[in-house]
Formats: structure tokens, C-alpha cells, sequence
């Protein structure tokens, strides 16, 4: 017995970590292209369009800054960006809460509509909103394009917020109720207390989908002035067409900042973000 | 508010010594606050979603451009639709699209899912790099490739092909879909390594003591261990595969001449290029109805075979 076991060789790993290495080297390669891009002239990629660079240059990154007006579309995607986030927080917040803590009748029919909701496709509603929006102003309005990620985002997020707070016992709500306070300071003072890694997973996809946003962000926002980055990097990039370097450069002032916070917090991204893919 | 003292007669005191009639007050307003509570994002959901879904069924059956008043033309945009070969072969593109969005991002997910499941050392790390395309911006992973596989710039010219993958007709919507399954893959693969690591691990032993090699234990152990997940993700595969339109309108805008159209572009261009919002009005729907058929398929079929856990 002892034998047969010690015969039995382990399988090597050997296998796995090579094909995982190729599989890592295709994600990582185009990504990679994008930074020695920004930092190369738009001569040397014409003569190796993957190569690292050899001389650096850090010009494309000012001339796109200027070029492309990013010092005012980065300003409009992060108030887009963080008013969606509050948004979303609040309203999701709320809802989460009456779902999992106070009740509600009919909760169950409640989530099956949130998730039909979010499975819809926007074209179901896209033209008499975007005429609705018209007449109310709110094409080329942040305003208007961020009342918009809260009514498509927020059934989502209450349904992950709500995964959140059924954990936490309803014994705490009752403990707070008999203290004399209400059910809303329960709720800031209580749930939201220990919920708030769940907020802030909320908040970190909200965010993340409203900074990368594009299909709504097109449709309702046409002034260039207004314009989120996603939407003013696509026109950048028509009007640059082939100028890699300058492209790339401004691509990562978009990506930078996603992935760095995607890296620091990426186990809250990516818990928060397949939730909804575990059924 | 005073306290009205209420003596209850004998037999009108429950077990909690509250008198029915204030208990069932007292569940309304619970109820009501609920409710309350539920406001903002019912408030939000209807001014978006729900009215203009509504509309849209309505103004599917007028003749709108968008502008001034509509006519009611009854089903005719529907007609039009069926006739319409642009649509017919935008449709056409979807089922193309959907076939090739089920089976690439779905093996390369099931095999990067699986070699993560059987590593310990640097599993995070590579998960996480896995991840990292689903969370740029698809603006910017359209423009990643439309460098790399761009006949002038790309990686082509170097190594003897110069084939415009995006503005070939015969292979647009292919290599729009390989850019979107490049994005994609690594999602699925990060959901699938979550539902295995939720797989019982003592299956695995037994199988083990039974003999059964690795293959074997994900064919019979880790394969119907996440089925409910495979299942769902696969109806929201063929739910995403008609709202497709971000990459698709970012790299090719659907051409050339509709190459790589789909239903969600044609419908686009309809509504706010042809200014027919009518008729858009009626595609968008369409597409609606198509997914609250798959929906309703899912749930047949979850029902009837137990799929829920």
C-alpha cells in the first residue's frame, strides 16, 4: 500500500501553469501594446507595432491631454461618476433595506421584477426616453445622463446590496427600534454601519460602469464640452485615426485610474461583479 | 398622538396580548413604510424604464419620426419589419453572433476556469489578470485591436497578412465578436472557478478513493456541480447576444454595407439617422419580446428540472 502510494508520482503542474502563462500573455499582450504605444513615436510603432520601446517619450501624453480636452471630460466623468455612485448607494440602499429588513409585502414579486428589469434591453425604452429627455431637458445634461445610469444600475445593485443585509440579523433593527429610534436612523445608524463593504461594493461597480460607460452616454450627451471621457475618447480617436501614439496615450488616461483601483480593491470588484452571474 | 387605552373584551386578545384589529394596523403601516422606503427607486424606474416602455409599445404602431405628432398605423411597422431585409439580415448576424459568443468566451471560460481550479501558487494572480479586459472601458478595447489588426499598422503587414478584419465584409462581424469574446472570456472563467470552489470537496474524495482521474472528476464531479451556473449564463448569453451594440457601433457602426449590422444598430440608425422612431420603436420591442421568451423558457425549464440548486 505504502509502495503503490509512493510509486504514484504527482502529476506535475507543469502543464497547467504553461497553458495558464499563454492564456495570461493573451490578455496581456494587446494591453501591454496600449502602454509602449503611448510612449512611443508614431514612427517606431509603424515599424514594430508590439515592441517595447527603446527611446521614451512622454510628449503624447501632454499633447493628448491638451489635444483631446481631457482636463474637461475626465471633470465630467468623475461628476458623472460619483454622482451616479451616491445615487445608486442611496436608492438601491433604501430598497435593499425595506427588501430584507422591514417586510415588505410582496418581495418576492419585487425581485423578480428588479432582475427582468435588469435583463431588459434598453432598446425597449430607448426612443420615447430619449424624446421624453428632449423636451425635458436633460439631453446634454449630466443631470440627465446620470438619472439614467440610477434607474439602469440601481436593480442590480439592490439585489447585491440586499444579499448584503440579509445577513445581518433583524434582532440588531429590533435592539435600535427599542432604543427609541427610527427606522431610518436604524438604518444609518444600525445596517449601514456593518453593511458598509457591501456599499462600497455597490459603489465600486457603479462607479466602474458608469466611468466606462458609452451606449447611453453617446445617445444623450452631443456637446462636446459635456462629453464623458468614453464618449470624447472615440472622437479623439476619429480624429487622430491612425495616430497610435497619441490614441494609446489617451486611452490611459481613461484605464489608469480603473485599474489601479481595480487592483488595490480588485477582491470587492470582482466578488461584487460576478455575484450576479452566481445563480 | 394620545394613547386611547383600549380594554379588549375576552376573546379578542391574541397569544402577544394585541388585539387583532391594532395587530393588522400595525402590519399595514409596516407595510406602508416599506413601501416608503422602496419609493425612490420605484420613482427612478418609472420615469426611465417602465413609462417609456410603455410608449414604446404605443408609438410601435404609429408612423413618429421623432418630431411633431404620430399617426396610428396599426401593425404596419411590424409588416414592414418582416419584409425588410436589412432587418432580416441584422437578425441574421445575431444568431451568427450568439453562436460564436456561446462557444468561444464559453470553452476558453471553462478551460481557464478549470486550470485555475487544479493550482494553488499564483491562482489570485492569475485571476486577476484574467479579469482585468472586463473591467476597461469597451471604448478602449476596441481601439486595442482596431490597432493591432489593422492592415496599414497592425501586427498583419509584418507577418504577410494584410486582411482589413473590420472593414472586410466577409469578416467584420467576426472580428468584432473575437473582440468582444477577448473581453469577455475572463469574466466567465472567474464565475465558473467561483461556482466550482462551491462544489462540495468530499465528491471529490470519493472520487478520488473510486479511482477517478482529473478528468473524470470535472467530467462527473465539478461539471454538474456547476450546472445551475452554466445554465444560467447561458441564457443570459443568448439575452446579451441581441442587446449587443457597444462594440459593434464603436468599431464598424454595423458596415461595411451591413456586414456587422445587428438589430440593435440597424434600430439605432432607424430612430435617430432615418428618423423613423416609429419603426425603431417596433424593432426595440421586438427585441424586448424576444428575450421575455428566452426568460420565460429558463423558467420552464428550471422548474421543471430543478435547476434552482
Amino acid at each position: 500500500m505504502t509502495l503503490q502510494l509512493a510509486r504514484r508520482r504527482v502529476p506535475s503542474l507543469f502543464p497547467y501553469y504553461v497553458l495558464l502563462l499563454v492564456l495570461a500573455l493573451f490578455v496581456l499582450t494587446p494591453l501591454a501594446t496600449l502602454l509602449f504605444n503611448a510612449l512611443k513615436s508614431n514612427a517606431q510603432i509603424g515599424a514594430n507595432p508590439i515592441a517595447p520601446p527603446t527611446k521614451f517619450t512622454l510628449s503624447n501624453f501632454s499633447q493628448a491631454w491638451t489635444d483631446g480636452n481631457f482636463a474637461v471630460t475626465m471633470r465630467n466623468s468623475l461628476i458623472i461618476c460619483l454622482g451616479s455612485m451616491a445615487g445608486v448607494c442611496v436608492i438601491s440602499g433604501l430598497a435593499a433595506f425595506a427588501m430584507s429588513h422591514l417586510d415588505l409585502p410582496g418581495r418576492g414579486g419585487v425581485a423578480t421584477y428588479l432582475f427582468l428589469v435588469s435583463a431588459m434591453p434598453a432598446q425597449l425604452f430607448l426612443v420615447p426616453l430619449f424624446f421624453t429627455w428632449t423636451r425635458l431637458h436633460l439631453v446634454d445634461n449630466l443631470f440627465g445622463l446620470i438619472l439614467i445610469y440610477w434607474a439602469t444600475d440601481a436593480p442590480f445593485a439592490t439585489l447585491l446590496l440586499r444579499s448584503f443585509l440579509l445577513k445581518i440579523p433583524r434582532d440588531f433593527l429590533e435592539a435600535a427600534r427599542l432604543d427609541g429610534a427610527t427606522t431610518l436612523q436604524a438604518l444609518t445608524r444600525v445596517v449601514l454601519p456593518i453593511a458598509a463593504p457591501g456599499f462600497l461594493t455597490v459603489a465600486l461597480i457603479s462607479g466602474l460602469w458608469s466611468w466606462n460607460e458609452f451606449f447611453w452616454a453617446i445617445t444623450f450627451i452631443h456637446d462636446p464640452n459635456l462629453r464623458p471621457v468614453s464618449t470624447s475618447f472615440l472622437a479623439f480617436q476619429d480624429e487622430n485615426s491612425a495616430n497610435w501614439a497619441l490614441i494609446s496615450a489617451a486611452a490611459l488616461f481613461m484605464v489608469l485610474p480603473v485599474l489601479v483601483l481595480f487592483l488595490v480593491l480588485q477582491r470587492r470588484f470582482v466578488n461584487g461583479l460576478t455575484a450576479g452571474g452566481l445563480r | 398622538m394620545t394613547d386611547v387605552q383600549v380594554r379588549p373584551g375576552p376573546g379578542l386578545v391574541a397569544a402577544d396580548g394585541v388585539p387583532p384589529p391594532i395587530r393588522r394596523r400595525r402590519k399595514w403601516r409596516r407595510g406602508f413604510t416599506a413601501w416608503l422606503f422602496m419609493l425612490p427607486l420605484i420613482a427612478v424606474n418609472v420615469l426611465v424604464v417602465v413609462g417609456p416602455s410603455i410608449a414604446t409599445i404605443y408609438y410601435s404602431m404609429t408612423d413618429w419620426t421623432g418630431l411633431g405628432p404620430a399617426s396610428f398605423i396599426g401593425l404596419d411597422n411590424y409588416r414592414h419589419a418582416f419584409a425588410d431585409s436589412a432587418f432580416r439580415e441584422a437578425l441574421i448576424h445575431n444568431f451568427e453572433w450568439l453562436g460564436l459568443f456561446l462557444v468561444v468566451p464559453g470553452a476558453l471560460g471553462l478551460l481557464g476556469s478549470y486550470l485555475l481550479s487544479q493550482i494553488k501558487r499564483f491562482q489570485i494572480l492569475f485571476r486577476t489578470i484574467f479579469f482585468i479586459p472586463y473591467v476597461i472601458a469597451s471604448v478602449v478595447n476596441a481601439a486595442v485591436w482596431q490597432n493591432l489588426l489593422s492592415p496599414t499598422t497592425g501586427i498583419g503587414p509584418h507577418v504577410g497578412i494584410n486582411t482589413a478584419f473590420f472593414g472586410n465584409p466577409s469578416t467584420s462581424l467576426m472580428s468584432v465578436n473575437f473582440v468582444v469574446d477577448w473581453h469577455w472570456w475572463g469574466f466567465l472563467a472567474v464565475i465558473f472557478l467561483a461556482a466550482m470552489q462551491s462544489v462540495d470537496p468530499e465528491l471529490y474524495d470519493a472520487a478520488k478513493v473510486d479511482g477517478a482521474g482529473r478528468w473524470q472528476q470535472y467530467r462527473y464531479i465539478t461539471l454538474p456541480g456547476i450546472r445551475p451556473t452554466l445554465v444560467f449564463l447561458g441564457l443570459m448569453t443568448v439575452i446579451w447576444s441581441l442587446k449587443s451594440f457597444d462594440y459593434v457601433f464603436i468599431i464598424t457602426k454595423g458596415g461595411p454595407a451591413g456586414s456587422s449590422e445587428v438589430v440593435t444598430t440597424l434600430m439605432y440608425r432607424e430612430a435617430f439617422n432615418e428618423y423613423r422612431a416609429g419603426y425603431a420603436a417596433s424593432l426595440g420591442l421586438s427585441l424586448a419580446f424576444a428575450t421575455a421568451i428566452v426568460l420565460a423558457i429558463y423558467e420552464i425549464l428550471r422548474r421543471r428540472r430543478g435547476w434552482e440548486s
